[in-house]
């Protein structure tokens, strides 16, 4: 059942094949039994997930509900669910259970969906690897010497090894692409403000979207269909009508403008992603699509630009976690001073703090013009690079990341390395566009990752044109073999 | 108040700006949905938002929006067709998110102005800016041993905070400009004024310099002063307390200063060197706020007469004095009161202008009341007004109906009935009178009849005395009169 489609699923479900509680326990199951040696998951919440389940039986008994109803999940251990604690991968927030749901928790339980438990990730979302977590780092069910990626490394692990069948994530640099990419994933980062944030536990506010992580478009189309909309709790949450993304999927590709920058095949990329990326653009070539060069110069300043402007955020939104009303606080402070200085130095781990320090930095009083300002103005010269490209065409291509899985260790030790992992990521998060990646092929038994990224508010284009690629390729359908 | 221009030591000038918290009379918080009244037990208005839990997100308030722009249009400022919402950074318990969302490089309001008086000079003063923000929430250390209780209650409690040029030169003209700003918020409906309940604060950055120089010198900023008085003696103190360290050699530090009560002083609180770097930078939660032309005539046209037109109306129309109309403007609901008994007495605009000022609010003041809370409501000071005007009392007889009013003994018909005051005015029945006073009173007749017209008045007095005031007092000098004739004429 765990290398089903949620489709599958559903139809398995309606037609009394086996009961959400048969399907439930399945994946916890497959949890308990291969979990440990992956580390995908940091909680696990057994019985409220069989609870659910037998309401969606109840429901499905009924002929109610709809297509993701007593289908299960994970939830990225930062999207707060009432009741159940969100740690965020930190000891800040080790011992905090939010009183509130998500917004996208809520949605996805009012859609029917079973939550498995909560998933590991980099500390509060920052890092590349799942190797800054408080609860250890998680392992790529493909080569278990090798890191997920990040910051979503627990969902994508625990979708690649079939620990469930679709998992919830968030992108503010690349965190739903990059891990996608080296676990053999389709992961979607919508739009800026077409997922409410209302509920998820802030990185960098501006750049911070909510997403998916499925085996396939048509599974990630069905996810975000149910996350997406209007919340009026969340102001840059932008009120629009949410396209119907499973109708976009058959739509013919022919015709269709795709763009391929220079700047994304340049030096650092790896020759056989470059050689599978550039298969996979030949492949929709075949379908009808044309294919551009294009230019989008500011690239090169995409990196510098994000690691100014999200540690400046990071460091604001991280202030709240102070030890007074919640979270970690350390054992007998003298005074106040002491109270914050001893509760963050130990709640937060070293990734978290020197980021917050670079951000505290570039808002320094005689810095702000410098580094925040500068790098404000620099985000919206890279928006205007992707705003004339996409007078050209309608959908960009190329590589989610340089290389494949990198092994864990490999560059802890460096964060400049480390933060170029997301070199072709991040550019879509400074411009708020909506972008993807998708498995197209492998290098020495990794997976390799295809980036898509489209206008504003095309998420429908976009799945259209990776489902399209998966009616002609099957490198989606690609297990490890040890979770096959 | 006295002009204190006085109390600055001579050959030297205060330079004074204030900066003013309004706290804005919403039913909600600015970015949450929980309740602002006061004094709720501790935390039972702190929702998840104003507690700063993670994930959780601010929603801008549309009413705090309207009341600042009401405020802005109140004194004549520009309203930003943008407006940005920043966050200022620091740690303190009652601060739970760690920032305050406030406003920086482009506030709601800016460039305003206000019109002052002290004794009899006029003077403009510019107000800055206005700036959106949520308050605090409260730290207690009553009742608590080793610790510290936090109330969050007041955090997210909308503020407008208003920032005036350095125009100000003495105390006196700073407690004009912030009487003046605190009439104007009241008036409009924004703020309930409430001091005590820190709904309107001060903060006033003082320095001096030599009389006559034009740079300024270094400034302090004294915290929190909650009340007319002390905003007075803590500038009052400041100024001194520059000049004689100056005059000594000595320089001034910038530093943020607390005013005690207790002894009239300030004293240094945190120095130039603890300053915070408050990081500001604009708060990626909440999008840039656009006010357009619609809306801010929308708001324009919500906003009431303000004290300084409603003064010159009250001049114009009702034929007061200027210090007639400017008592009755001083507050709105006194406005109100007064406005209400004239069209319910149908005129005697000037006589209802005196019983206002002189007996009832003197009446008032003696019972420690407001306006808002007079025993006697506005139709029933005109009602009284009107017994008057048809003479079924005199003007005299008339403070006497007032104050069993006061007393709760009725409305004005009720008591000149109770207590038989209803004045006399058939002639026949003051002649009865007139005859048997003038027949009780040989001696005193003699003398008139000798040429002491004086003594006329000893007849009158008479008669009244016999009537217990209740005569018509025109009637009975006319009657008098025709009785006795001309003095002298034996």
């Amino acid at each position: 059942m765990h290398k089903d489609s949620l489709a599958a699923l559903a139809e398995g479900l309606r037609s009394r094949r086996f009961s959400s509680r048969e399907l439930t326990e399945h994946f916890l199951k497959r949890i308990e039994q291969y979990d440990e040696a992956l580390n995908s998951y940091v909680t696990v919440t057994a019985e409220r997930a069989l609870a659910q389940a037998d309401a969606a039986d109840a429901q499905i008994a009924k002929g109610e509900g709809g297509p993701l109803t007593g289908i299960p999940l994970a939830h990225k251990d930062l999207f707060c669910t009432n009741g159940v604690r969100t740690a965020c991968g930190s000891k800040m927030l080790d011992n905090f259970i939010a009183p509130y749901d998500a917004h996208i928790v809520e949605l996805l339980d009012a859609a029917g969906m079973v939550t498995l438990g909560k998933v590991n990730m980099d500390e509060f979302a920052m890092g590349s690897s799942t190797e800054t977590s408080y609860y250890g780092p998680t392992r790529n069910p493909w080569d278990t010497d090798r890191v997920p990626g990040g910051s979503s490394g627990g969902s994508v692990a625990a979708v690649a090894a079939g620990l469930a069948p679709v998992a919830t994530a968030t992108d503010t640099g690349g965190s739903i692409r990059q891990p996608a990419a080296l676990t053999g994933l389709t992961g979607i980062k919508p739009t800026y403000g077409r997922v409410s944030r209302y509920g998820m536990v802030a990185f960098a506010s501006s750049l911070d979207q909510a997403g998916v992580v499925a085996h396939s478009a048509e599974d990630a189309a069905l996810v975000l269909q149910a996350m997406a909309g209007f919340d009026m709790r969340d102001s840059t949450c932008v009120e629009r009508p949410v396209d119907d993304y499973a109708a976009a999927l058959g739509n013919d590709i022919r015709g269709l403008k795709i763009g391929l920058p220079s700047q994304y095949f340049g030096d650092g990329l790896d020759p056989q992603v470059r050689a599978a990326v550039d298969a996979a653009a030949a492949e929709l070539e075949t379908l009808g699509a044309t294919l551009t060069p294009i230019e989008l110069p500011n690239t090169p300043l995409s990196v510098p630009t994000y690691y100014v402007v999200a540690p400046a955020e990071a460091s604001s939104n991280l202030s709240r976690f102070d030890g007074v009303r919640y979270g970690h606080r350390c054992a007998e402070p003298a005074n106040l001073e002491d109270l914050y200085k001893r509760s963050r130095g130990e709640g937060f781990g070293s990734e978290v703090k020197r980021r917050i320090m670079v951000g505290t930095y570039v808002l320094s009083h005689g810095y702000y013009d410098a580094y925040y300002l500068q790098a404000q103005k620099v985000r919206r010269l890279i928006a205007d690079d992707f705003a004339r490209a996409f007078e050209q065409v309608d959908v960009i291509l190329g590589p989610t990341t340089q290389g494949t899985a990198f092994a864990l260790g490999e560059q802890t030790d460096d964060p400049v390395t480390m933060y170029l992992n997301d070199i072709y990521t991040i550019a879509a998060n400074l411009a708020g566009l909506p972008a993807m990646s998708i498995p197209c092929g492998q290098s020495a038994g990794l997976p390799i990752g295809l980036q898509l990224i489209g206008r504003h508010f095309d998420e429908g284009r976009l799945l259209n044109v990776a489902h399209a690629y998966q009616q002609v390729s099957d490198w989606h359908a690609q297990w490890p073999e040890a979770y096959a | 108040m006295n002009d204190t221009a006085h109390c600055i030591p001579d050959g030297w000038e205060a330079v004074i700006g204030l900066e003013i918290h309004c706290q804005l009379s919403t039913q909600s918080k600015i970015f949450s949905g929980s309740s602002t009244a006061y004094g709720a037990p501790p935390n039972a208005q702190a929702s998840a938002i104003d507690l700063g839990m993670p994930g959780v997100l601010p929603v801008l308030n549309g009413e705090a929006l309207r009341m600042a722009v009401m405020f802005g249009l109140a004194v004549d400022a520009e309203i930003a067709p943008v407006c940005v919402f920043a966050r200022k950074h620091y740690f303190y318990p009652d601060l739970p998110k760690g920032y305050q969302i406030s406003q920086y490089e482009l506030p709601i309001v800016a460039n305003g102005h206000l019109d002052i008086t002290v004794g009899d000079a006029h003077k403009r003063i510019g107000i800055t800016r206005a700036h959106m923000e949520e308050d605090a929430g409260k730290s207690l250390h009553e009742g608590f041993v080793n610790e510290s209780g936090i109330d969050l209650n007041r955090a997210g409690t909308p503020l407008i905070e208003i920032v005036s040029e350095p125009e100000l030169r003495t105390p006196a003209e700073a407690v004009a400009y912030m009487k003046k700003l605190h009439q104007i918020v009241v008036y409009l409906g924004i703020c309930d004024g409430n001091m005590q309940e820190g709904s309107f604060r001060c903060d006033a950055n003082v320095s001096v310099r030599r009389a006559g120089t034009t740079a300024f010198g270094t400034r302090t900023e004294t915290k929190n002063v909650n009340s007319f008085r002390y905003v007075e003696k803590a500038i009052e103190y400041e100024i001194n307390r520059q000049v004689e360290v100056l005059e000594s050699g000595g320089s001034i530090q910038q530093e943020t200063r607390l005013f005690d009560p207790s002894t009239g002083q300030t004293r240094a609180m945190r120095s130039k060197e603890d300053a915070h770097d408050y990081r500001y930078f604009p708060d990626p939660d909440l999008l840039p706020v656009h006010c357009g032309a619609q809306y801010i005539e929308d708001v324009r046209a919500t906003l009431p007469e303000l004290p300084v037109d409603k003064r010159a109306r009250f001049e114009r129309d009702y034929g007061l004095s200027t210090y007639d109309a400017t008592v009755l403007t001083g507050e709105r609901p006194l406005a109100d009161f007064y406005e209400t008994m004239v069209a319910e007495a149908g005129g005697e605009a000037k006589l209802c202008a005196n019983w206002v000022i002189t007996d009832l609010l003197g009446a008032l003041n003696k019972a420690g009341l407001e306006i808002t809370e007079s025993p006697v409501s506005a139709a029933q000071m005109a009602a009284l007004i009107q017994r008057i005007g048809d003479q079924t009392i005199s003007g005299k007889i008339a403070k006497e109906v007032f104050e069993a009013m006061m007393n709760g003994e009725g409305d004005a018909d009720a008591v000149i009935e109770a207590k038989g005051l209803r004045q006399i005015t058939d002639d026949s029945a003051i002649l009865a009178v007139i005859d048997q006073v003038i027949a009780d009173n040989p001696k005193q007749l003699e003398q008139y009849k000798g040429g002491k017209d004086r003594v006329l008045g000893f007849f009158v007095g008479q008669v009244m005395k016999a009537t217990g005031g209740k005569a018509n007092p025109d009637a009975v000098n006319r009657l008098l009169k025709e009785r006795l004739g001309p003095p002298g004429e034996a």
